[in-house]
């Protein structure tokens, strides 16, 4: 035990336990005018932790995505991202956003600029990227997500699939710290599905901290580390994914489960 | 013929003259118009009540009172002396802003609320996700109520030929002084305002069909 201590492992476990968690959220509190949609929420997540969000709609889960990065403002509470509380206004927030990549549901690709425009825009004029050195980077994204043909059409031009790998790319040229998908494949014809997961599949297999709201029992059956139910602006359970699908422990899980899994 | 060949010298002064105004004016309103549109859809509550008020304030102003305010009451306050022109200009700027802002507006109501948030998940200032994601996309969804505004300022400059400008619609009263038939040279010059009519409708079809297919 004691020979131990010195070795380089049992260094790197307490480096791990030193640093901070990428998303903090405690005692956070929401209100959309009568609505409670976060209730008293606790959550970290660790670096390179793939997490699942899961619940019926209108749980609070898409909203807890998006306060993240203060595309909705809380109401009381604390959220750290990368142990730095979260800036209400300005620039400083910005910064903070330009780190936290976020993936958006109706993909919400720039309409009036080609796939690698809207790959390039951000590392252009938020990171001050030389333009050859963005398209290089952006390229090269484009073809880990498997669209380098579609390099110069528009998004209107492209399927729902490859528009929402579009988008991965764009949030990836930011080089951010975590991930935000925000139901990122509920807005896809079923066939189109699968090439959106197996691109996030690979982000995860890859190191990514990611926050995945999303329906897909599939995705958090093979690349969860661990799944966060929500109901009613709760988080109720809170486990892996074996043990949330085989053995649920509220009442609501079960429910939720059962009208998911038998149809 | 005979009435515009014999006072060519007048109608090339005149219609230089309003093509002048025209430009100054329509570049200006304009970059005004959309900083006023900027305002009215800023977070700030400040700039928002300012946009709105300067709207309410011109836009029910007739403008030959505007006009009248920058030729008899403006000289009053002796801040900067300007020219019979410049003070057109700016009558017409001043007028026409209120109408470009609100068409602007109308175009950023257009754009998506998510084209803004993707825009802002990725870290841009609210200037740069105007000025790069939502300006240009609200441009191409009002360029025929834009390009008529722009046709209104081109015949509205006329009311600069009544403050002493020697414009296009000047052009009558000099030529009854050289004793020339009023229905011919009136009909001359509505001649001259259509072809230029024509040009903006030429500029408006040609950015359309260039921005149909990039989309």
């Amino acid at each position: 035990m004691t020979a131990a201590e010195g070795s380089p492992s049992a260094r790197t476990e307490q480096d791990t336990l030193a640093t901070p968690p990428m998303v903090r959220m405690a005692s956070v509190d929401k209100h959309f005018g009568q609505l409670h949609v976060l209730r008293d929420i606790d959550i970290d997540v660790p670096r390179g932790q793939v997490v699942v969000v899961l619940g019926p709609s209108g749980s609070g889960k898409s909203t807890l995505c998006r306060v993240i990065n203060r595309l909705e403002p809380i109401d009381s509470g604390t959220i750290e991202v990368d142990g730095k509380p979260l800036p209400s206004e300005g620039k400083e927030l910005a910064k903070l956003r330009s780190d936290v990549g976020m993936v958006f549901q109706q993909f919400n690709l720039f309409s009036h600029k080609t796939i690698v425009e809207n790959v390039t825009l951000a590392p252009i004029k938020v990171r001050k990227r030389p333009a050859a050195e963005a398209r290089k980077t952006a390229m090269e994204l484009l073809e880990r997500v498997g669209i380098t043909d579609q390099a110069d059409k528009y998004p209107a031009q492209l399927s729902g699939g490859q528009q929402q790998r579009a988008a991965i790319a764009r949030a990836l040229a930011m080089q951010p710290k975590v991930m935000l998908f925000d139901e990122p494949t509920s807005a896809l014809d079923p066939e189109m599905v699968q090439e959106v997961l197996d691109t996030m599949t690979g982000l995860a297999k890859d190191g990514m901290t990611m926050l995945v709201v999303s329906h897909e029992m599939g995705f958090a059956r093979r690349a969860a580390h661990r799944v966060v139910f929500m109901s009613d602006g709760e988080i109720v359970e809170d486990s892996t994914p074996n043990e949330f699908f085989t053995a649920p422990k509220s009442d609501r899980a079960k429910d939720f489960l059962g009208k998911i899994l038998t149809h | 013929m005979d009435v515009l060949l014999d006072n060519l010298d007048v109608f090339r002064e005149g219609f230089i003259t309003t093509i002048q105004l025209f430009a100054l004016a329509a570049v200006g309103s304009l970059i005004l118009g959309t900083f006023l549109a900027m305002l009215r859809v800023s977070p700030v509550p400040v700039f928002r009540a300012a946009g709105t008020l300067y709207v309410t304030l011109v836009r029910n102003t007739p403008l030959t009172l505007v006009f009248l305010f920058f030729f008899f009451a403006y000289p009053l306050l002796e801040i900067i002396d300007l020219s019979y022109f410049v003070a057109a200009v700016v009558s017409l700027i001043v007028y026409t802003s209120a109408f470009i802002c609100e068409v602007v507006r109308s175009g950023i109501n257009t754009v998506s609320v998510g084209q803004a948030e993707a825009a802002r998940a990725l870290g841009l200032g609210f200037g740069q996700v105007l000025s790069h994601v939502v300006l240009p996309q609200s441009f191409r969804s009002v360029m025929p109520p834009l390009i008529s505004m722009l046709i209104a300022l081109l015949k509205n400059s006329t009311i600069a030929g009544g403050f002493s400008v020697r414009e296009a619609g000047a052009i009558r009263s000099i030529l009854s002084e050289r004793g020339e038939d009023q229905m011919v040279t009136l009909l001359w010059i509505a001649a001259g305002f259509i072809i230029l009519v024509m040009v903006l409708t030429f500029v408006q079809r040609t950015i359309e069909k260039r921005w149909s297919v990039a989309r």
